[in-house]
């Protein structure tokens, strides 16, 4: 990848701040309960996500489905380790008040999310990274599902609080920078986006790609196959366990059950709609995603009677059903999505050459 | 002990006959296409649905012939819309296709069924209770493996003794071989996709005679088990899927017999990661060096 010039680099910095700043400002103007500030503050935290898995899918070419499983994970330490102590009694009350009997800082239990899905991922990549494309595919979302169904066991339940609900834990009301819920997702996940996007420009990342063009290839080139694919799958994970207590943050209640197979599903088709192995397009098909699927065609499932005319079709639903056609198109006759392998900031350069092979 | 035992291993056998019929349409597509197919776990689904509403209003010798025509119909359509105009695609954007594809499905039965999960009928005598030992169970218990052996080896007949069959097996070893050979790839993958949600239409009507609710999502899980089946089996062989299954229907009963019910799915996945790493191509499966 061609290294970015000087002021290419402030210019994108600049238009990064404007856009944080426009956010500030749609909070105070607007209030944090306005839908736009609500699709804003999920399309960050599905953003950084959706990166996440596009540094595996699209950059390292390892056709991965167990997002949902590490995010979890994220979601649950960061959850168990900041409910408040004397919430707990009233949180575990099946459970006589826990075991944790402490309570960490949020930044810390959101970064020690990070790292227990990455020492899990690590563990899981062992095996698993020996398989290819969809093996490797249905395995780790195997074993999504078995974490799922471990952190639901009863035995853990003085930890995990079984299959209830968590709650009471700090959520983005509780970290308002400069008095604005929406700033604190859009600086963790525009940090944890900017670090994956150092790691792409470097040594490591080009390494990652050419294991994506041709695993032969790169391993004759002196690339230690299993240590990048293992080193780009605890990465990805990592970011997915910080995006997971992200998500809980939003949430305010996390459970076990939501981490479905269907969630992963959601993250794989916002990175093909914004182009496999493109980070912006990543990013602007999360926003645009989740504001779709959230606010702009909510109207779809509304029944609307224009001049005494019933519009057809307009039920409890259709909003859904709209969405995935659309989406099958994307996936069908717009294979490289918005972006394709480009960058939303490479776009002026004239074309370079094509990087064959994106979606192998 | 046997008394106790002897209801989870009938409901062993009978859940494993329908993760048989579904999993043959797996392994079968992925035998040919090298595809997993995600929307066939929703084929499924649907062929549970199209069940409430016909007989809500025709009687049950003329839906069942029909729901099974329309199954079909729905996995014919399904391959000429989502997975043939990808065909020289990479491997990768086939499977996101069938990922939406199944996404799709549900969604569009969502729509249909407004989410809200659908009494399936009782079918005639196979809803009917039954003794055997000390255990008291539904007819289909019985039924199920037995029709499912059936099935299965007028199956392993037609492909090993029709025309049709020789197609198939001459595309499932070499694709663009069999082209040059003036095989017609489409009319033998749709083909495949025919018989597989045929199969999944009778094993339909076999699992809701058992669990007699339907909703749009009820598919996705018994979908992955007959696939882990298919890969357990040896993917691609089809007395591998239909053993293979078998295997894992008991498994989980007897876990759910042992109190670990939360452990049932996450059984299946173990199985499944073990298999892979310690012998990939399954029980039964042909040798390739490509998949590790």
């Amino acid at each position: 990848m061609k290294k970015m010039s000087k002021t290419r680099l402030i210019v994108s910095l600049l238009a990064v701040l404007l856009l944080y700043a426009g956010a500030w400002y749609a909070e105070t103007a607007m209030g944090a309960n306005n839908m736009l500030i609500t699709v804003l503050k999920k399309g960050a935290v599905y953003a950084l996500i959706a990166v996440s898995m596009n540094l595996l899918n699209g950059f390292t070419g390892l056709f991965s489905l167990g997002q949902a499983g590490f995010m979890l994970v994220g979601a649950y330490v960061y959850a168990v380790f900041t409910i408040p102590l004397k919430r707990h009694a009233a949180v575990y009350q099946y459970y006589n008040g826990g075991i944790i009997q402490f309570e960490l800082p949020l930044l810390v239990a959101l970064i020690l999310g990070g790292v227990v899905a990455a020492i899990l991922a690590a563990l899981v990549g062992l095996p698993v990274l020996r398989l290819k494309s969809d093996y490797l595919a249905i395995a780790t979302l195997g074993f999504a599902e078995i974490i799922r169904a471990v952190v639901q066991w009863d035995s853990l339940g003085p930890i995990t609080n079984g299959s209830n609900l968590l709650k009471t834990y700090p959520t983005f009301s509780n970290t308002k920078i400069l008095g604005t819920t929406v700033l604190f997702p859009f600086i963790v996940s525009g940090v944890c986006i900017g670090l994956i996007l150092l790691l792409i420009n470097s040594t490591y990342g080009r390494a990652f790609k050419a294991i994506r063009d041709d695993e032969v290839a790169a391993e004759a080139m002196g690339i230690n196959l299993f240590k990048h694919k293992e080193l780009a799958f605890v990465i990805s994970c990592f970011f997915a366990g910080i995006g997971g207590a992200l998500l809980a943050m939003f949430q305010g209640t996390v459970q076990a059950n939501s981490f479905k197979s269907a969630m992963t599903y959601d993250i794989l088709l916002m990175v093909v709609i914004g182009g496999m192995g493109s980070v912006s397009g990543s990013v602007i098909a999360s926003f645009l995603y989740i504001a779709c699927s959230e606010w702009w065609l909510r109207f779809l499932d509304n029944e609307q009677v224009i001049n005494g005319f019933q519009v057809p079709l307009l039920r409890s639903g259709f909003r859904m059903v709209v969405f995935s056609v659309v989406i099958m198109i994307v996936v069908l006759f717009f294979r490289r999505g918005i972006m394709g392998d480009r960058e939303l900031w490479d776009l002026r350069l004239p074309k370079r050459k094509k990087e064959g092979g994106a979606l192998k | 002990m046997f008394d106790r035992i002897l209801p989870y291993i009938l409901a062993g056998i009978s859940v494993g006959g329908q993760y048989a019929l579904i999993a043959v349409g797996y392994t079968m597509v992925y035998g040919i296409l090298r595809l997993i197919n995600f929307a066939h776990g929703d084929i499924f689904t649907a062929a549970g649905f199209f069940m409430v509403y016909l007989t809500a209003s025709l009687p049950m010798a003329v839906s069942i012939p029909l729901v099974i025509v329309l199954t079909v119909a729905l996995g014919f359509l399904l391959e000429r819309a989502a997975y043939k105009p990808l065909r020289t695609a990479p491997r990768m954007s086939v499977m996101i296709s069938a990922i939406g594809a199944s996404y799709l499905l549900q969604n569009l039965m969502w729509y249909i069924t407004g989410g809200l999960a659908k009494q399936y009928p009782v079918l005639p005598w196979l809803g009917d209770n039954v003794q055997i030992f000390s255990a008291s169970t539904k007819v289909v218990t019985i039924v199920t493996p037995i029709l499912t052996i059936l099935l299965v080896i007028a199956l392993v007949m037609l492909i090993r003794y029709t025309k049709i069959g020789m197609a198939m097996r001459a595309v499932s070893h070499d694709f663009e071989t069999s082209q040059l050979m003036g095989i017609r790839i489409n009319s033998v993958i749709s083909m495949t996709f025919v018989i597989g949600s045929g199969l999944a239409a009778v094993g339909s009507m076999l699992y809701f005679t058992n669990y007699s609710t339907v909703t749009p999502t009820v598919g996705a899980m018994p979908g992955l088990k007959a696939f882990v089946a298919a890969v357990f089996g040896g993917i691609g062989s089809i007395p591998g899927a239909v053993i293979g299954a078998f295997i894992i229907g008991i498994c989980e009963n007897l876990i759910k017999a042992a109190g670990y019910t939360a452990f049932s799915d996450a059984f299946t996945f173990a199985l499944l990661i073990v298999v892979l790493l310690f012998k990939p191509t399954g029980l039964f499966g042909e040798k390739t060096a490509e998949k590790v």
